[in-house]
């Protein structure tokens, strides 16, 4: 595969074709924050943390979904898009009830160490609180609606990676939820295999496994990338 | 199907002719007035009075002037009549022959009328949609002919390039560049979509073409499939306009039947077959990357671009996506050719928009007008201005991805570049007039409650940002809200317009935007006295200076 340069923040970095501007970044090692990716299934591009600024393009796109081109110049750390991270998070606090001090992920939740990295220390918007449940219908994992984000990497995960297609997403705007299968109990749950690759999947505390309690929930996503780069290469094969 | 069999059906159509023909409107708006009961009484009165052999009752699409509806028209004469009633049957008839009637008459001479110039809505209110041969009738299918055998499709393509042809579902992309990039994407399996989803409130240009004229879209699509090398059409369209859908059906039946659609039309190699797909009526399904998820099958939601649906559209298939009234002026353009079509209207944008009158205005209906037409002109010649005398105060453009333009803007012509200078966008043609009595944040909260509503969730910016701006402008409409409200209101508008994903977030704030910048005034009155009053007052004097 051909290999094609590029700038990102005033650094040449080359980077194979095809790749996208996030993928080319984390090889020069340069951070971008991310929310919704996760590697081993396709992007959404739904987040909106990853957006940067390339010279010469109006809109603002997101690394994870954008490939990079030849020439490209990429800003990914301006004083605008670091405003509008800010912003974005401070949204995501405000829409659902995210109460770390009583989170099973507290210390290890990707919301809660993109607020710190990027200097989100306070809400300036109203809190919505809106009523959302708990489904503990499921007899080893739970999913508390009010920390989720709609991130939908467990979505993605259950169908492109376990093939389950248990998860998915209902309702329209700030009413969507996750629901399995046909909006039923999770425990209920004709499709759902309980591999776990959705609980190991969600950046916050709203998929759990039952019996954690505060800041008990560490996980490692990267063991999904680990299987799915596995099957790639066929390394299980004999 | 050869071409001397549709001449033989559009002549046979023009000498079957009647003497008197009485059109009755059959479109949603009129039909809704109990239009048909009008036409069935009609018919009862042609056949009571014996005048069967010589007076035709058709029934025809939307003839315009909604408002004023059951609309019907007497040819020759050029006679209107409306508010009809179906009592009124009998005594219409009498007229045709001679008789006195006092059934209520329009005035088809009317600056509503007669400043009208039609291309998309020539046959609008004239054909019988129901009937294949009287659109045949009407020069149907030749365009189709014509680029069949006399054109290939480079040749076609940049005759659409001349044209200057920009897309009407709102963004108004050159079409024929489109057609193009789709044409020249090497592929086994091409699509054409027609988008029908039309769900701006207020507009209803869209299902007035597919239901008074949905051979002239089946048209555009075959020929926009020859010109890309698709052989797949889908219409999508949504399930709250059943006649559109059912016309639909209708025609690509009666057009499949004499094999003007399916497997080697007009007996060339050409094959291309249409199938409808129904939305469930979601505004952001409209959005083209939607739209397609939808047709696969899949929850409603877009993707970012690129890649465009073009280079990688339905089943990842490169698909040309156009909207109604893009494929509608298809056939006329190949029919009268490129340079009279770009004759009209002004440098960038050609041809002519139509448009939904609607709200605060004396004559609600359809009008189509060349681009560069004033909105003056639109809304107080032809649209005769507010009910009662009372003044106009804004016009709004675009539905809730517009804006509002004040009344000391009408003089502008309405095309694509002028609109959008004002903070507005030509849309899809849904025009709302508000007269004084409009408040201008509510309307602002009414569309940031839509949007938020029809957010599809997936991003965070939509998603959260309108819930927020709708709180805050909910706030401010009751008298809630301080100074920093607005300003947080305002940092949003931009955030939501710069971050979000589709086009409905990246336009949700435009309608908030647009009163602000006109209409500034009529919040900082609303902006609540206490700590924050203060500076409220303050805006408000530099304001005012
Ligand atoms: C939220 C949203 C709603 C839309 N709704 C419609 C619609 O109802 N009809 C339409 O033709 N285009 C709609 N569009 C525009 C389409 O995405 C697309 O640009 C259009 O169908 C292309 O056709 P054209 O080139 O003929 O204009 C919408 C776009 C957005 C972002
Ligand atoms: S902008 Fe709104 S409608 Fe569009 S993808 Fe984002 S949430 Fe969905
Ligand atoms: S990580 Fe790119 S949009 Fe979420």
């Amino acid at each position: 595969m051909a290999a094609k340069t590029l700038n990102i923040n005033g650094k040449q970095v080359s980077a194979d074709e095809g790749a996208t501007i996030l993928e080319a970044a984390i090889e020069a090692g340069i951070k971008i924050p991310t929310l919704c990716h996760l590697d081993g299934v396709y992007d959404a591009g739904a987040c909106r943390l990853c957006l940067v600024e390339v010279t010469g393009v109006n809109k603002l796109l997101s690394a994870c979904t954008t490939r990079i081109a030849e020439g490209m110049e990429v800003h990914t750390d301006t004083e605008q898009l670091r405003k509008y991270r800010r912003m974005t998070l401070e949204l995501l606090f405000a829409e659902r009830n995210h109460t770390c001090s009583a989170c099973v992920s507290n210390g290890h939740c990707e919301l809660q160490a993109l607020a710190w990295q990027n200097g989100m220390d306070h809400v300036r918007y109203d809190y919505c609180f809106p009523r959302w449940s708990v489904d503990a219908s499921h007899p080893r994992y739970g999913l508390d609606h009010n920390r989720c984000i709609l991130c939908t990497r467990c979505v993605r995960v259950c169908w492109h990676i376990e093939g389950a297609g248990t998860k998915n997403v209902a309702g329209r705007g700030a009413k969507s939820f996750i629901i399995d299968d046909l909006a039923q109990p999770w425990g209920d749950s004709e499709t759902c295999t309980s591999c776990g690759k959705c609980v190991i999947a969600c950046p916050t505390g709203a998929l759990f496994t039952r019996g954690s309690t505060v800041a008990e929930m560490e996980r490692d996503p990267s063991k999904l990338a680990f299987i799915v780069n596995a099957r790639e290469r066929k390394q299980w094969v004999v | 199907m050869v071409i001397e069999d549709l001449v033989e059906i559009a002549e046979k159509e023009r000498a079957g002719g009647k003497k008197t023909i009485i059109r009755c409107c059959m479109a949603a708006s009129c039909m809704s007035s109990r239009s048909e009961a009008v036409k069935a009484g009609l018919e009862k009165a042609v056949k009571d009075a014996g005048l069967s052999d010589q007076v035709e009752v058709r029934g025809v699409g939307c003839m315009r002037l909604c408002c004023q509806g059951p609309l019907v028209g007497v040819e020759p004469g050029n006679i209107l009549y409306q508010k009809v009633e179906p009592e009124d049957a009998a005594s219409l008839v009498a007229s045709t022959q001679g008789a006195p009637t006092d059934v209520e008459r329009g005035d088809p001479e009317q600056p509503f009328f007669k400043k009208q110039l039609s291309i998309v809505l020539s046959n609008s209110g004239v054909v019988d949609p129901e009937r294949i041969e009287s659109y045949i009738g009407a020069d149907g299918y030749k365009a189709l002919h014509s680029v069949l055998f006399e054109m290939t499709p480079k040749e076609l393509i940049d005759h659409i390039i001349a044209s200057g042809l920009r897309g009407r579902g709102g963004a108004g992309y050159p079409t024929g560049l489109k057609w193009a990039t789709v044409a020249k994407t090497p592929s086994a399996q091409k699509y054409v979509v027609c988008n029908g989803d039309e769900g701006d409130p207020g507009a209803f240009m869209d299902r007035s073409v597919l239901e008074s004229d949905p051979h002239s879209v089946l048209e555009g699509m075959a020929i926009a499939g020859y010109a890309v090398g698709a052989n797949q059409g889908f219409i999508y369209v949504r399930a709250e306009y059943p006649l559109a859908i059912k016309r639909l059906q209708i025609a690509i039946r009666q057009a499949r039947q004499i094999g003007l659609i399916g497997s080697g039309i007009f007996e060339s190699p050409f094959h291309f077959t249409v199938d409808i797909r129904i939305g469930a009526g979601a505004y952001v399904c409209g959005e083209e990357t939607a739209l397609m998820a939808s047709i696969e099958g899949k929850r409603g939601t877009p993707r970012p671009r690129p890649p465009f649906p073009a280079e990688s559209g339905l089943w990842n298939s490169p698909t040309l996506i156009n909207n109604v009234e893009t494929f509608a002026n298809i056939a006329p353009i190949v029919r009268k050719g490129a340079d009279w079509y770009a004759s009209i209207g002004t440098a960038k944008s050609k041809g002519t928009k139509v448009f939904a009158l609607a709200g605060k205005i004396e004559n609600t209906g359809l009008i189509e007008v060349p681009m560069g037409t004033t909105l003056r002109q639109i809304v107080e010649e032809m649209g005769g201005g507010a009910p009662g005398g009372a003044s106009i105060k804004a016009v709004q453009t675009g539905g809730p991805s517009g804006g509002c333009i004040p009344a000391n803007e009408l003089d502008t012509p309405v095309d694509y570049e002028s609109l959008t200078r004002l903070g507005s966008i030509m849309g899809s043609g849904g025009m709302i007039v508000m007269d004084e009595s409009t408040r201008m944040p509510e309307v602002a909260r009414y569309f940031m409650e839509f949007c938020m509503d029809e957010s599809c969730g997936k991003c965070i910016p939509c998603r959260a940002g309108t819930a927020q701006m709708h709180h805050l402008l909910d706030r401010i409409v009751k008298r809630q809200g301080t100074a920093r409200d607005l300003a947080t209101l305002e940092e949003l508008c931009d955030m939501v317009a710069r971050t979000s994903l589709c086009g409905l977030g990246q336009n949700a704030p435009n309608p908030v935007r647009s009163t602000l910048r006109y209409f500034r005034n009529e919040y900082l009155a609303l902006l609540a006295p206490g700590s924050n009053g203060q500076l409220a007052r303050e805006e408000q004097t530099a304001n005012s200076h």
